[in-house]
Order: C-alpha cells, then structure tokens, then sequence
C-alpha cells in the first residue's frame, strides 16, 4: 500500500492558485525528491501533505483522508521539518527533542519514561547527546539541523517531510545530513523532500517530480527529470547534466566568456 | 541557559541523553525548594511586621495552637491575637495569591502570544476593569454598598474587555495570531479607556477614589476578600499549570506546534480564558498591581531557563513572594501612611530586575 497518495490536489492561498491538481504517489520506503523553480509550490505541497494547510482533492496518508484526520493523527503519520525552523534560543537540545512526543501524549499529559527514551535515541542517532543540555542558540547550522532533525525522529511519524533540508549548510554538511536521511529510509521511512540542489535531489532521491507554477512538468528517475533541455526552459539556466554510476550531476555553466582581467586590459 | 551548563555540557556524557532528565529533575526540584523558602520567609516576615511587632516564636507558636493534637497555648495577647488572624494574615494570604495569579498569567500570556511584553492586563484587562470599577466608584454611590458592587464591576469588564479582544482578533483576517491579538487588545483598550476618562470628567469628584483603584492596594476587610477570590484564582492556576508543557510546545511557532499535533488556536482560547478568570478575580480585589506579571516571570526565565515546566510553578511561588515582601514596603516606608502598593512593586522591582538582567546578561542569545 502506498505511504501518500496525492490526487487532484489542488491549494489556495489568499485567493491565488498555488497547485493545480497534483498527483504523486509514494511507496513505504521511497524517496521523492520535489524540484522546481522559486516559487513552484514545492513547500506548499508538503504543507498540504502536513495537513497545515486547506485543499482540493485527496492527501491520504495509508488510505486516510488528511482533511478528516486530527491534528494529532496527522502529526502521528508526518514529521515536518520546514525550511527555517523557528527554534527558542534559550531552549535546550534534550527539550527542542522531547517536543517530538507530543503527538504521542494526551492533551495536559506529560512525557513519560518511554517518550524521554526517543528522545534519547533520536538525540544519540544524530550525534547530539553532548549537545543535550546545551541551548539552541549556541548551536551552528549544521548542528542546528541536525537537532531538527532529531525533533522529526523523535516523533516517529512513517512518513518524514523536509522543506529544503540542506539550505545554509556547507557541501560536507549537506552530504552528512542526506546521508543520515538515506540510512533512516533505509530502515523504512518513506521520504518526501522539496529541494532547490539538483545534484543533490539527483543523487539521494529515488524519484523527482518537478513542479512550474503549481503543476507537475516531468515525473520520474532524476535522469528522465533532469533533462539539459528541461533545466533550460524551466529555470532559464545554462547546464550540464552528468549522469554516471554515483555521480550524478547537473553542473551550471557560465553563458558569457570567460574573459580575463589581464586579457582584457591588453586589448585595449 | 545557565552558563555552569556550557562547560559541563562540552565535556560530554556518553549517556547524557538518559542522564539529562534526572540531572534537570534535581535542578528544578533544588529551585523549587529555594522558590518555596523564599515565599515561606515572605510570608513569616510580612506577618511579623507591622505597626505592633510580632515575633517570629510567637506566631508560630500561635499557629501551633490552632492545630488539633499539639496542645500548644499561644503567646499572644487577645489584640495580638485579632492583628495576626484578623489583619495580617488575610492580608498577606491575599498577596501570595495576587502575587502568584499575576506572576503565572503574565508567563502563561507571554508564552500563548509568544510577546515577551505581554502582561496580564494587555488583552483589555486593565482597561476593562478600569472601566467597570470607575462606572461602580462613579454611579454605585446611592447608600447600598458601592464596595460590594465594586468587585463585580471590575471582575465584569475585565473578562468583558478580553472576550471582545479576542472576539475582534478572530474576525481581523483568516489568521488568530499572536500579533492580530494583541493588536485587538490595544484597540479594545484605548476605546475602553476613552469611555472610562469620559466617565471620570462626568464624575470627577469620585476622581480620587478611582486613581487610588488604579495604583492597586491590598487593604482588605479580613478573610471576605480571600474567600472572594481563592476558588477563581485556584481553578486558574490548576489549569495554567496543566498547560505549561502545551506553551513549551507553542514557543515553536504556530505552524510547528500545528505539526507537531497541537490544536494552536484551541490551546491559546483556553489559556487566555483561564488566565483571564484568574486576573480579572485578582484585579476586582486589588486593582492594577502592574509589573509582578512581567518582572517575575523575566526574573525566573533569566535564572531557569525558558521551559514552562518550570517557568510557571517557579512564576507562582517567587510571584506571591514578591508581592508579600512590596506590600509589606508599601505598608512600613511611611508608616502610618501606606504607599499605593503598584508605585512599590515598581520601584523596588525595577532595580532588582536590572540587577537580574546584568548578572544574567552574557548567557542566552
């Protein structure tokens, strides 16, 4: 059975049309990647996928409706990890992470001894347990990102939401927190990313789909997706699309010349 | 957080993650200790102290005798006896929980609407009360007890001037966010103090009697006004309380506390009301305390950390605390005279709170 399914989804916000009947669907266990251009839609369809926001259509989730599902149902089905999370400076690392539970517990219930393990085994799975009792704020960004992430784990939700995961992070830390992502779907988390890196996107996800203006454009493996001439016309960017075993990659290129100062001078 | 934390944190655990809720479950019971002596001494001090000075031995001896079994006599003269029981007692019991109600709603109302600024009058409280306690001073003269009338009026406008604040806050756009609420409140406020300034040029003879409302005071006539409002302010705290680990959730943002399960709008409507019952109670009897609602819970936050576990019990203790201790200033410095009770609170807990800040000022962002 299938982890999302997305028919004829369509969102609106503030009157303008954001997505115009979508489909996708997700196998338990998959990762697909969202690509597309500023402004495609890409997070609102996650948001949508989190139930954050109102829609068209059918988001159903193992075969239940999200309109029809309490917040904390969802939340129980999906982790969200939005593109900058809001996180309270003075608050601890072990706190921030405990925050995970709460689709876990009743409405005045407090953790207990199995939620504060979770926590525990989503902080030493991120390699954060030094970091426990440390406020957020004196985090870096990869660290920062990787207590998020740490939050999502905790929560134990089937089904992960990134918005951007690798924004503001340097090329080492993309790749360590990707990676980290690869090894969780591997234990049967199914994933769904929007994500701005094409290289990136080609190289972790199963799947693309690419979204302009709120429709799909292209679905399907990232060489099918990533096309040079698709690339050119959707993002109006100048690429080379490498595809070999591990090494996929769409590299931009520079459109002028490349002219040198020194040569330049000497031509005048 | 607190700075001794860093380093100890830097050198590593290897089972941090198992030992960090034991080790934090010794720190908040450690401050919940000191919270507890610091309003236990307040409250043996502010009893003590007054006009004819009772000792410590003997009012703990003339609390023994009233216990059942201890066949304890007391010390104190059958007038001493009626100024601890009839006079001080009521008064600082009516602080402690003044104090603690202010204390808790201003961190819980910090925490719902994510303001640091909010306090307990923002959403319309104060100018609501204000006006319903000015209409009571200013047209319920006519022999029957303007006194009696006067709690209602104010407890009345009070939750009056909220409901209509939140009620204008949810009509404003799609969105209930914290913003579009306490824009609605400064709107409620200033149309209810308008109404109120126009009352009091009608009636401006009652001008005085309305301004000492205003600056707050403690005088009570006995137990009346304790019993009066101990049951809101009990069913306020209870609930607040129940809520802090809901506000820690909330400092995530609405749309994070959304995805995290959180029915945002239902938990910030049940906050609000249960801390509005619980102000609006406090404000009838004394009237408008300021600053114990926003200096305690700083203070507290400043010294523990951000957490609404521990933020709100600490908030509750160090807040009746505090208002014992001013209210006793408030009573001595120009005894016979008192000082208005919210001239105090501000006086003494400016400056303490600036000591607070500078000590505290190199930890957190």
């Amino acid at each position: 059975m299938s982890e999302l399914r997305l028919r004829s989804l369509s969102v609106a916000l503030g009157g303008a049309p954001i997505l115009r009947e979508i489909d996708a669907e997700l196998q338990r266990g998959e990762w697909l990647a969202l690509v597309g251009p500023n402004g495609a839609g890409k997070s609102t369809l996650l948001r949508a996928t989190a139930g954050l926001v109102g829609y068209r259509g059918s988001v159903s989730l193992d075969g239940a409706e999200v309109a029809g599902l309490s917040r904390r149902a969802v939340a129980a089905r999906v982790a969200f990890v939005p593109q900058t999370p809001l996180l309270p400076p003075d608050m601890t690392v072990g706190e921030y992470v405990l925050l995970g539970r709460t689709p876990h517990l009743g409405y005045l219930a407090t953790e207990g001894r199995r939620d504060r393990e979770a926590a525990a085994t989503a902080l030493g799975r991120l390699d954060l347990e030094r970091f426990a009792r440390r406020p957020l704020a004196s985090l870096s960004g990869g660290e920062a990102q990787r207590a998020v992430l740490a939050r999502a784990m905790a929560q134990q939700a089937p089904l992960l939401l990134l918005d951007e995961p690798t924004t503001a992070l340097d090329v080492g830390r993309q790749q360590q927190v990707l990676e980290l992502v690869e090894e969780l779907r591997q234990e049967g988390l199914t994933v769904l990313s929007a994500m701005h890196d094409l290289t990136l996107a080609g190289q972790y996800a199963d799947r693309l789909t690419m979204l302009v203006d709120g429709c799909v454009v292209a679905s399907g493996t990232p060489a099918e997706v990533l096309t040079e001439q698709r690339v050119a016309r959707f993002y109006q960017a100048w690429v080379h699309v490498v595809d070999e075993p591990g090494g996929f990659a769409v590299v931009p290129r520079r459109q002028s010349a490349h002219v040198p100062i020194s040569a330049g001078r000497s031509e005048r | 957080m607190n700075a001794p934390d860093v380093p100890l944190a830097t050198e590593g655990d290897a089972a941090a993650g198992h030992a960090r809720p034991a080790a934090s479950f010794g720190r908040s019971a450690v401050a919940l200790i000191l919270a507890g002596g610091f309003l236990l001494a307040s409250v043996v001090v502010g009893i003590s102290v007054g006009p004819v000075h009772l000792g410590v031995g003997s009012i703990i001896d003339a609390t023994a005798a009233h216990l059942p079994l201890l066949h304890v006599h007391s010390p104190l003269s059958d007038t001493d006896e009626a100024i601890l029981w009839q006079l001080r007692a009521p008064r600082v019991v009516l602080a402690c929980l003044v104090g603690g109600m202010l204390a808790v709603a201003g961190a819980s109302y910090q925490g719902v609407l994510r303001n640091p600024l909010a306090d307990p009058y923002l959403l319309g409280i104060a100018a609501g009360a204000g006006l319903g306690a000015t209409l009571a001073i200013a047209y319920g003269h006519g022999g029957f007890a303007s006194y009696d009338l006067l709690p209602l009026a104010a407890f009345i406008g009070a939750a009056a001037g909220v409901g209509a604040a939140y009620a204008l806050g949810r009509t404003v756009g799609s969105g209930r966010s914290p913003a579009t609420l306490i824009l609605a409140g400064v709107t409620i406020t200033s149309f209810l103090t308008a109404l109120q300034t126009f009352v009091q040029q009608q009636r401006s003879e009652t001008l005085r009697e309305t301004y000492s409302w205003l600056l707050g005071r403690l005088d009570t006539s006995g137990w009346r006004d304790v019993i009066l409002v101990l049951p809101y302010v009990a069913v306020s705290v209870v609930a607040l309380l129940l809520h802090r680990r809901l506000l820690d959730v909330l400092s995530v943002g609405d749309e994070e506390a959304a995805a995290l399960g959180v029915n945002v709008g239902r938990v910030r409507l049940t906050v609000v009301v249960f801390a509005t019952i619980g102000t609006a109670a406090a404000v009838a009897i004394s009237g408008l305390i300021g600053f114990v609602g926003i200096i305690v819970p700083h203070a507290v936050r400043l010294l523990v950390g951000p957490s609404y576990r521990l933020l709100l019990p600490l908030s509750l203790l160090v807040g009746a605390g505090f208002l014992v201790c001013t209210d006793m200033l408030a009573r001595t410095v120009m005894a016979p005279a008192e000082l208005p009770i919210g001239v105090v609170t501000a006086f003494f807990g400016a400056p303490f709170f600036a000591v607070v800040l500078r000590t505290t000022r190199m930890v957190g962002p």
